[in-house]
């Protein structure tokens, strides 16, 4: 619905009450990480452990949301298990619309149910259903077993976590809706602390529209843009994997541990070799004509003779590269039994996989030993691969449950820290050079989307350091207004400035049109402030020596500009987080109905 | 021989699930933001790794949604499918009721949506799932009079 303030479902678990709070700050936090952000500074509790039951579980949609093409993503705010700050996670599916529907601009959960429980909203429900039986169930049973107990199939949401969630791996992910992720920094394990197996949503509302032909046209003009012109191909053809030939042509690919960043034997999982042989179709979020998601399968033999079983599995860029090109891997199916197997247990496939990545170094230096991988990995042995991913779901052991805690958590207690491809959490699947690597391990997110510093690696020869800096500060800035919309930052090139402050025109949010570069810049502050008030320190950020080891097309890493790249971007980013504000002014509470 | 156009589905295998034409026909048919206020909506059919299914109105001739309205707010459309005549609706429900594949949607308030077969979902639809097929039609004594669409 258009409002000009926020329209907020309160949960607390351990009563399984809820509460629809009225609040302001439409004009100034926009939606998304903006109003994730605010609902934190309301809810959260910097000083208290991410843990504790009083600590929120936020999700947000944008005004835009619903409303125009591919506006389809929701922002999931938290205080994170990988390092105990504030966090952001963002996902799609149905998971935006289905909140829009249910007449929510955000939705925040706190407490901890007293069984395993399953919240199920919508615009006229709310209710806390026990589902203890499903402890330790995997993500693809349980997906079914909620599926047929909650109503609405297509026009629902379902996020749901696996074992990794329930054992408080901190990379555990929130799985929405079979093929889309709250992946990264551990949003499974706040769940899983907080005895919370799912969340249902419903998006049964039903909502007017803007009079006058203004908004039917403008959606009209966007959905032409996405369908008819050459702007999404490259999401819908062969989507993110076209990326793993690319990478690895200009050397910059991370394969084995990062030990090498070009392969000449890449064919066997490059995007072209899954479309040809494994993709059995696309499918979309909701709200989006472009269909970026692939799906392809794996085929298991499960008994002679001739007899079958197969399962679908969705791949992008991400998960190919964390399971694929950084395990040695060399054929698609392969992968896809892998990335498999991350689905059932709940992980963030791009952690998970670089740890493995570690983890198989690590063994083949004597750091570790088989007493602690259990599976004598190898890279480009699928089958222990997969058993190890069950493992560091499940928590099979001592080194398993060190490791789930993050890559580097393991190496300071093993040995190995040299080659722990993270930063600041496991790494993205980018060797491009020092901006990208200055970019995640300091990054709002610590995620490769945070700002195109992949892209400047590659645009830029110069070794700038202002000018890097001043970009990735700049491009976050960007990003950070369309991730308060919510847009999905594939759309990024569509959606001008222009053309957002038309869409925001279109619906009545006038202010915020004419404001916009305002607003995004007191969110990028206000995301700063939150992330330093919670523990982060930028210049105590380290970036492990694999990274300054490798050759890329400009030839080897400068450690000297890597490192005039990490001072200045964290004496920025303190600036930045410390900066006194003269407006906007977040407001009190309105009202609560 | 007389025809007319009614909306059909025959890629369905197609669908992505984008939802692009339900949107479409709440956003442009009946002027409401939802999934669930249009003619077409989209279901995934036991999960999304089983693909997709609509949920259209067949096109019916004779309605059974019609013959069940005790108000003629539904009425026969030539080529078949209903024109409704919001006026005279009482929102019984009894058109869904009737209705032999679910294609008609109540709201909260028992106010029926069904497809009117217009056609503006279907440019909507970025893999051509939907198509307008020509099909032999005579008009319905109601129909020879006013069309109200929804």
């Amino acid at each position: 619905m258009i409002r000009d303030h926020f329209r907020i479902l309160t949960v607390d678990l351990a009563t399984g009450k809820g509460k629809v709070v009225t609040l302001e700050g439409r004009d100034t936090e926009a939606g998304g990480s903006g109003l994730a952000a605010l609902l934190f500074n309301k809810y959260g509790h910097p000083d208290k452990p991410w843990d504790d039951p009083e600590q929120p579980l936020i999700f947000t949609i944008g005004p835009l949301t619903g409303y125009f093409p591919l506006m389809s993503k929701t922002v999931c705010g938290f205080k994170s298990p990988y390092h105990n700050q504030y966090g952001e996670s963002h996902a799609g599916g149905r998971s935006a619309l289905s909140l829009r529907f249910a007449d929510l601009d955000g939705l925040v959960v706190t407490g901890k149910a007293e069984r395993l429980s399953c919240l199920s909203i919508g615009s006229r429900h709310l209710e806390l259903i026990d589902v203890h039986y499903m402890r330790g169930i995997d993500l693809q049973r349980s997906g079914k077993m909620l599926r047929k107990m909650i109503g609405g199939a297509g026009h629902r949401s379902i996020f749901r976590i696996g074992p990794a969630g329930e054992n408080l791996s901190a990379y555990a992910c929130i799985t929405v809706d079979t093929y889309r992720h709250f992946g990264r920094l551990g949003g499974g394990a706040v769940m899983g602390s907080k005895n919370l197996k799912a969340i249902a949503i419903q998006g049964d509302g039903v909502f007017d529209l803007p009079e006058g032909k203004e908004y039917a046209e403008l959606f009209e003009e966007v959905h032409k843009q996405l369908t008819t012109t050459d702007m999404m191909d490259k999401y819908h053809n062969l989507g993110t994997p076209v990326n793993v030939a690319v990478l690895n042509a200009i050397k910059a690919l991370p394969i084995k541990n990062l030990q090498q960043t070009t392969d000449p034997n890449i064919k066997g999982i490059t995007g072209e070799t899954f479309a040809d042989d494994t993709l059995l179709r696309n499918t979309a979020c909701a709200g989006c004509p472009v269909g970026c998601i692939h799906i392809g399968f794996v085929r298991e033999k499960f008994m002679e003779p001739n007899q079958y079983l197969y399962r679908q599995v969705s791949y992008d860029h991400e998960p190919i590269f964390a399971t694929g090109s950084m395990l040695g891997m060399t054929n698609a199916f392969s992968v896809l039994s892998i990335i498999d197997m991350v689905e059932k247990m709940g992980l963030d496939v791009m952690s998970a996989g670089v740890a493995l990545a570690w983890a198989t170094e690590a063994l083949d230096k004597g750091i570790i030993s088989e007493k602690e991988t259990l599976v004598p990995l190898k890279f480009d042995d699928a089958a222990g691969y997969k058993e190890a991913m069950q493992h560091l779901g499940l928590g099979s052991n001592d080194f398993y449950r060190l490791l789930a805690q993050g890559t580097l958590k393991a190496a300071e207690q093993y040995g190995g820290e040299d080659f722990a491809c993270v930063l600041g959490q496991e790494m993205g699947g980018y060797a491009t050079g020092e901006v990208f690597f200055t970019s995640q391990a300091l990054g709002f997110r610590h995620s490769h989307l945070d700002s195109g510093g992949y892209s400047f690696d590659q645009k830029h020869e110069e070794k700038n350091v202002e000018e890097a800096v001043k970009f990735l500060l700049r491009d976050e800035q960007g990003r950070v207004l369309l991730t308060s919309m919510v847009a999905c930052l594939f759309a990024r090139e569509v959606y001008t400035d222009e053309l957002l402050a038309n869409c925001l025109n279109s619906l009545g949010y006038t202010t915020l049109a004419d404001n916009m570069h305002q607003v995004a810049q007191h969110i990028q502050k206000l995301r700063w402030r939150l992330r330093l008030a919670t523990g982060f320190d930028p210049a105590a950020v380290k970036i492990p020596k694999r990274f300054t080891e490798i050759t890329t097309w400009k030839g080897t890493i400068d450690k000297k500009y890597l490192n005039n790249l990490k001072k200045e971007y964290a004496k920025r980013i303190l600036e930045l987080g410390k900066e006194e504000e003269k407006e906007p002014k977040k407001k009190a509470p309105k009202k609560e109905e | 021989m007389k025809t007319a156009k009614i909306l059909t589905t025959p890629h369905m295998e197609r669908c992505i699930g984008c939802h692009a034409c339900s949107l479409a026909c709440a956003r442009l048919v009946n002027k409401r933001l939802s999934w669930d206020t249009a003619g077409i909506r989209i279901v995934s059919s036991g999960g999304l790794s089983t693909g997709f299914e609509s949920k259209p109105c067949l096109a019916c001739n004779p309605a059974p949604c019609a013959l069940a309205c005790p108000t003629g707010a539904f009425f026969q459309r030539k080529g078949g499918g209903v024109l409704v005549k919001r006026k005279l609706c009482i929102q019984c429900g009894e058109c869904a009721a009737a209705c032999p594949v679910d294609a008609i949607y109540l709201d909260a308030t028992t106010e029926p949506f069904v497809c009117i077969h217009c056609g503006q979902c279907v440019p909507f639809c970025p893999h051509d799932c939907l198509e307008m097929a020509e099909v032999p039609a005579e008009p319905s004594p109601e129909e020879e009079g006013k069309e109200v669409a929804p």
